[in-house]
């Protein structure tokens, strides 16, 4: 392995080769995913800054770099974006915390 | 700081930058990733669809440089245009200039600069130049040039007056990503500017007077869908200012003079680069601009683009100044490339008339 990393930003160039392996699935993929980021009942700007979003609560590295680039290729401001991550950060939190709901109930349950 | 932020102010000829020698930027753009194989050149890429030597179709652009003066110094531009810049058109090399446009088969003529009204003959020129009846005589102006002094306060009008057609900068609708770009003050100008050419008609619905704008990113990344952006482009400009403007052009910033020297210092010309060549797209190449336009400089020479200008590159044919000017002869050249042309050629292509892809 040429790296001493598990993530490299020139790894991101090398995502379609996941088809070498495994064509039918890869090509699959890659024709699905296409498709998902068409202009549809949402366009293509929106769907752009779920992405992002999905990308910080992913946490994947190589997904924030790709939704950075396209997000400012589609014109999209910095505050639209940092608005989508804290979105993205919001449902993160909030599930965390409603989870606080499940240990009331079950505190609720066993306390006298 | 301040002392960085007046360097850049001026144009790299001002700073005696290297990169201001057109020959230091096609090294830079002919070594490193492109030498060493890691990247095709644009020579080899466009001999896979069998399309090289790339050579002209009929000509319908003839595009006159006035100079390289200009009252802003953005940052992205590929002229290295400034108010420090002294090359200017004379009226004898007009006269010359003239003397084609009067018998061209091209439908277009378009005018560029740095900023072409502040050449002192350009109202002569432009008097001149409509009465030949081209079909569609485009002047670039940057806007601010329109506010800039007051003997500029009348170009409205005197487009108006001319028929002519204007084709505007403007990177952003918000104030942030234009003054990054353009420099301190510009987007405040040219939205005034703006609102000065809706007042007299350009751009308005159904207006016959043609008001277009030119988006170019402001970074290293490439424009997204020329389509969408337009589409965001009007909802803002007209909900925030109330202005109009006919289509948006969509252009690629192209990796040489000041961007490339914007690129290598920020450290993003080997991944500009590889999104410049992942996004080549074959079916551009088809209607690249050079294929129907010929470039004239301030000084009269001839070259496939005003890229190509920028770069010294000159036209391969015997005719290479306007005053021996021959379309047949000039048609029957091959058109000069470099990997600067995967600028033109990414996604869907980009030209002074916006994308280019069917």
């Amino acid at each position: 392995m040429a790296s001493q990393n598990y993530y490299d930003p020139a790894d991101l160039k090398k995502f379609g080769k996941i088809s070498d392996w495994s064509k039918e699935l890869g090509d699959k993929f890659f024709e699905y995913y296409g498709k998902v980021f068409e202009e549809g009942a949402l366009t293509a700007r929106e769907k752009s800054l779920i992405a992002l979003a999905v990308a910080h609560t992913e946490m994947c590295p190589y997904c924030i770099d790709a939704y950075s680039q396209d997000g400012l290729q589609r014109g999209i401001t910095k505050e639209e974006m940092m608005e989508a991550v804290h979105v993205g950060a919001a449902i993160k939190s909030g599930a965390t915390l409603v989870h606080g709901v499940m240990m009331m109930n079950k505190v609720n349950k066993l306390e006298m | 700081m301040l002392k960085e932020k007046r360097k850049q102010q001026q144009s790299l000829h001002k700073r005696h930058s290297e990169l201001a020698m057109a020959n230091k930027q096609l090294e830079k753009l002919s070594n490193g990733i492109f030498a060493n194989g890691e990247l095709p050149t644009f020579s080899e890429k466009i001999k896979v669809s069998n399309q090289f030597p790339l050579r002209p179709k009929k000509l319908e652009i003839l595009q006159i440089n006035l100079g390289y003066m200009c009252n802003q110094v953005c940052e992205h531009c590929h002229v290295d245009a400034g108010p420090d810049r002294k090359e200017i058109m004379t009226r004898k090399t007009m006269e010359l200039c003239l003397e084609v446009i009067r018998n061209t088969s091209a439908h277009t003529l378009d005018l560029t600069g740095g900023a072409p009204e502040m050449n002192p003959d350009f109202r002569w020129f432009v008097d001149e130049a409509s009465k030949a009846g081209i079909q569609d005589f485009i002047v670039r102006s940057n806007l601010t040039i329109i506010r800039a002094n007051k003997k500029y306060h009348d170009l409205p009008e005197f487009f108006k007056n001319h028929n002519v057609h204007v084709v505007s900068s403007m990177p952003h609708w918000t104030r942030g990503k234009t003054d990054k770009q353009r420099g301190e003050g510009v987007f405040d100008q040219s939205i005034k500017a703006l609102q000065e050419l809706n007042a007299v008609g350009y751009g308005m619905p159904d207006s016959d007077l043609r008001l277009d704008l030119v988006y170019n990113p402001s970074g290293a990344f490439l424009p997204g869908d020329q389509a969408s952006m337009e589409k965001d482009f009007k909802k803002a400009l007209l909900e925030d200012f109330g202005i109009h403007f006919h289509s948006l052009f969509a252009i690629t910033n192209l990796p040489i003079s000041r961007f490339l020297d914007y690129l290598i210092a920020s450290e993003n010309y080997e991944d500009y680069m590889y999104s410049l060549v992942e996004a080549y797209n074959p079916a551009a190449v088809k209607n690249v601009m050079c294929r129907n336009t010929i470039s004239v400089s301030w000084d009269g020479y001839l070259y496939d683009c005003d890229f190509n200008q920028m770069l010294e590159l000159k036209v391969a044919s015997k005719i290479q100044h306007i005053s021996e000017y021959n379309e047949a002869i000039l048609n029957d050249r091959k058109i000069i490339i470099s990997q600067h042309c995967y600028g033109c050629t990414a996604g869907a292509g980009s030209s002074c008339q916006g994308a280019v892809a069917d």
